[in-house]
């Protein structure tokens, strides 16, 4: 090589070098996020100063159930569409059970309704119950700064003794097997037809719903005050829920009865706009009218928005059509609860918090526990109506079935499933609202914020992975399966990466909770 | 805590979640499982578990228990690394099995999908005709997904496969049998349904009122009739898999007064469930004349998604052709 060869190539390469540390844009990969349903993955990329640019909420997997339902006969749909999630199977199977009535027309009997509103809530207060004391709660009971060894269910037993963590399991347990033993299973039920249900509730069983109700309330209270005493009581607790890393104004989804209190099972959907006006209340048949789905080419999933308002990117306030459903959301567009404790613990929560609606998501894990409350107290109503064990549990239906349309509040959020039928009753079309999408929009941008609140540079602190984490688990009562976290803390690893993809740090949580840099 | 303790590991696939609500629902007996097991991986964290595991000597995991079908590239590298790292691979629940009810996508192909998802669903608003990308730009920053296969695989037509765990889910009681036989000391055939080699009809609460024969005249859908509480479901004109599929289950569906939907599989001694419900069923069928039993066959309104419900893609059918999926999967 000649010397001037050898210049060249030097100049070549100094200016390749230069180049590079310019352009330097590092990425930080956490995949998976942990406690979720399904997969999840967060790609962050910060700029060449090490402050966050932009960060990006993944789901990076598809199962298609909206077409291969296609030739199906619509009364399996209950059955089939309740394995899109085993963790919230009833509320799907009851989506599809009330698509069904929609669809042969058929109303029905009024001990059927009870029975599966009874049904319906025990799941919800043993889902609920679940995500507070598995999931949600270790961050607040043991605390979010606390060792990350600690900081799980394990640690949550530690903090309010054995004899609590007994309980939890117990109560979880009665509950779900009172749903089995009238529903068939607890994971995938088999109870829900068009027009009824397959079973009736003997006197037997309903005294069996009366005592699980009532120990049920007893715990629903215990909780609440578990709350008030380890979070409410905590000053740095309370500011950090009301910080701004944590807070989005956006329009919120949910069902409500009549008299606009929260209803988990049948109702009118009601929006609010981030001013806390109602925007619209319409019945569930208009959702096509009101509800859009966005589509982005890096995630699997769809983002919905308000299709009036319309979307304009991942942004917050009235003009952009981002909304978000689960028990924040549901609190924030009733007038109030049905049942009189949850009425109470309704009331606290918002002279509590100052206003309404409230926007700071971590309010979720109280807006939570409100929501177990009620559905334990609805529980005890229903289980003490004398027409629940009615042999009239169903209708066979008559109509020649065409479209159906049905909608529930499932533990995440407002849940549709719409059905269009040959005049046999087999499925040609279906669209599916899951509670998810309707508040991916809304998640992707509070992983956002969190991460830029939180990360700077590639020095990421430990804590930064729970609080990240934080971002999402408050909207996360479904996708968060009290398995993943049982036998201690979720494992996690964040990469530091330059453009190049070479790994510039790894930060690593082990099962145990120990946190290492590699 | 004794470093003598057998590893077991978690994991899942394309499934939803049920599975592992099925350890929970052990209950106070996970608190049993946790001080008899180490558990090394449980089914979350999928960057960090392909990092530690690959760090671990291969067959180092005593079980690894997985569940889901294969629907992905990614679910494919994960079966592949754990199928290496243990020494025994459990295919756990009917979607690992036999496919499970998310394989009826193999009535269809990944562009089907993609265009009911994202263009064809009366909410989706996607004037741009935007799919998801295995890669994607954004700006400079490049974003991955996962490939989504034409096909869904049921596990052991990606690796090899020890033992099965049937059932959508498997209930909690076949899971502490099968924990505590693949724990113990006298290993099974490796192949081994972990649950009673029996049809369901046995342990079913109304086998007594199965008739000796039935003739079939016309199948009924669950909304056609008042389901009688205590007679075979299949004497009341009901399509019920019983015949054909696994015990072990204790028959829930049953005693939910429905009938049973096939999800525990066939027994060893048949090799394809739908081939044997509608062998079964057209023997039963009570008419020689060729177009009344057209009449009567034609009662059951979905066949395939019948009778293969949870066993499209472990099944001899294993998918529909079609243009685009020539492929291997």
């Amino acid at each position: 090589m000649t010397e001037r060869e050898q210049n060249l190539r030097q100049v070549l390469q100094e200016g390749a070098a230069r180049t590079n540390t310019e352009s330097v844009r590092r990425r930080i990969t956490i995949d998976p996020v942990t406690r979720l349903e399904g997969h999840g993955k967060i790609d962050i990329f910060l700029d060449e100063t090490g402050q966050v640019e932009r960060a990006y909420f993944q789901v990076p997997e598809l199962r298609g159930f909206e077409k291969f339902v296609q030739g199906r006969p619509a009364e399996d749909m209950p059955q089939i569409t309740s394995r899109i999630c085993g963790v919230c199977p009833t509320a799907h199977h009851m989506a599809a059970t009330k698509a069904l009535d929609h669809l042969y027309r058929v109303d029905p009997p009024p001990t059927a309704k009870i029975i599966r509103e009874l049904v319906y809530n025990t799941f919800m207060a043993e889902d609920h119950a679940l995500h507070f004391y598995f999931l949600g709660g270790p961050d607040f009971v043991v605390g979010p700064d606390a060792p990350p060894a600690e900081r799980n269910v394990l640690g949550v037993i530690g903090k309010v003794g054995i004899e609590t963590g007994r309980k939890v399991i117990a109560m979880r347990r009665r509950w779900r097997e009172l749903i089995a033993l009238t529903a068939g299973k607890s994971v995938h039920p088999v109870f829900g037809l068009p027009g009824g249900v397959a079973k009736r509730v003997t006197p037997e069983m309903q005294k069996q719903f009366q005592e699980v109700a009532a120990d049920g309330v007893e715990f629903a209270k215990f909780t609440l005050q578990l709350f008030e005493d380890v979070v409410l009581k905590n000053t740095d607790y309370v500011r950090m829920i009301l910080s701004d890393t944590y807070t989005h104004r956006t329009y919120y989804m949910g069902m409500v009865d009549d008299s606009n209190r929260v209803n988990f099972y049948d109702g009118s959907i009601r929006v609010m706009t981030p001013q806390g006006k109602e925007w619209k209340k319409f019945p569930s048949e208009q959702y096509l009218e009101n509800v859009a789905e966005h589509v982005e080419p890096w995630s699997y999933v769809k983002f919905c928005y308000l299709k009036p308002v319309g979307w304009n990117g991942f942004s917050e306030g009235i003009d952009s059509g981002i909304y978000s459903v689960a028990p924040m959301a549901r609190l924030n567009v009733s007038d109030g609860m049905a049942t009189p404790l949850a009425q109470q613990a309704y009331e606290k929560f918002f002279s509590t918090l100052g206003s309404k609606p409230v926007h700071h998501t971590l309010a979720n894990h109280w807006a939570r526990l409100v929501e177990l409350l009620y559905a334990t107290e609805r529980m005890t109503e229903l289980a003490a109506d004398p027409q629940l064990t009615d042999t009239t549990i169903r209708v066979l239906p008559t109509e020649k079935p065409r479209e159906g349309i049905g909608v529930v509040e499932a533990p995440r959020g407002t849940l549709v499933h719409h059905y269009v039928t040959d005049e046999n009753g087999i499925i040609q079309k279906a669209n599916l609202i899951v509670a998810t999408q309707n508040n991916a929009a809304r998640m992707a941008m509070s992983v956002e914020k969190a991460a830029k609140g939180l990360i700077s540079g590639a020095d990421v602190p430990e804590g930064v992975l729970n609080r990240v984490e934080m971002a999402f688990r408050a909207y996360d009562p479904c996708h968060g399966c009290a398995t993943h976290s049982l036998p201690g803390s979720m494992p996690l690893l964040i990469r530091v990466r330059d453009q190049s993809g070479k790994t510039l740090a790894t930060l690593r949580r082990d099962f145990d909770g120990s946190v290492r840099r590699d | 805590m004794t470093p003598t303790k057998p590893k077991v590991a978690f994991y899942w696939c394309s499934s939803c979640g049920g599975c592992e609500e099925t350890v929970v629902d052990l209950a106070e007996a996970i608190l049993d499982v946790v001080a008899a097991v180490e558990i090394v991986f449980w089914p979350v964290a999928l960057d960090f578990k392909r990092a530690d595991v690959e760090a671990m000597p291969d067959r180092s995991i005593t079980a690894t228990f997985l569940n889901g079908a294969i629907r992905t590239s990614e679910q494919e590298e994960m079966a592949r690394l754990l199928r290496r790292k243990s020494e025994l691979l459990v295919a756990f629940g009917s979607c690992s099995h036999l496919g499970g009810i998310p394989g009826l996508a193999n009535l269809f192909n990944r562009e089907l999908i993609f265009r009911a998802v994202y263009l064809e669903s009366p909410s989706t608003e996607n004037r741009d005709r935007i799919f998801p990308q295995p890669r994607y730009g954004d700006d400079g920053r490049t974003l991955s997904l996962p490939e989504f296969h034409n096909t869904v695989r049921a596990l052991n037509q990606v690796v090899e496969v020890d033992y099965y765990v049937p059932g959508c889910p498997p209930t909690p009681r076949i899971l502490r049998t099968a924990l505590q036989t693949l724990l113990g000391s006298d290993l099974p055939a490796k192949g081994t349904v972990l649950a009673p080699d029996r049809a369901l009809c046995d342990e079913c609460p109304r086998k007594d009122t199965k008739p000796e024969t039935l003739s079939i005249t016309e199948c009924k859908r669950p909304q056609d009739l008042m389901i009688e509480k205590q007679t075979c479901l299949l004497a009341q004109g009901l399509v019920c898999m019983g015949p054909a599929t696994r015990a072990g289950c204790e028959a829930p569906c049953i005693h939910g007064n429905m009938p049973c939907t096939g999800c525990g599989g066939p027994t060893s001694r048949v090799q394809d469930q739908g081939a044997k419900i509608l062998s079964c069923l057209t023997s039963l069928v009570g008419s020689k004349d060729d177009a009344e039993i057209d009449r009567i066959l034609n009662t059951i309104p979905d066949p395939l998604g019948t009778f293969y419900r949870y066993g499209l893609p472990g099944s001899f059918l294993r998918r529909k052709i079609m243009s685009g999926t020539e492929g291997p999967h």
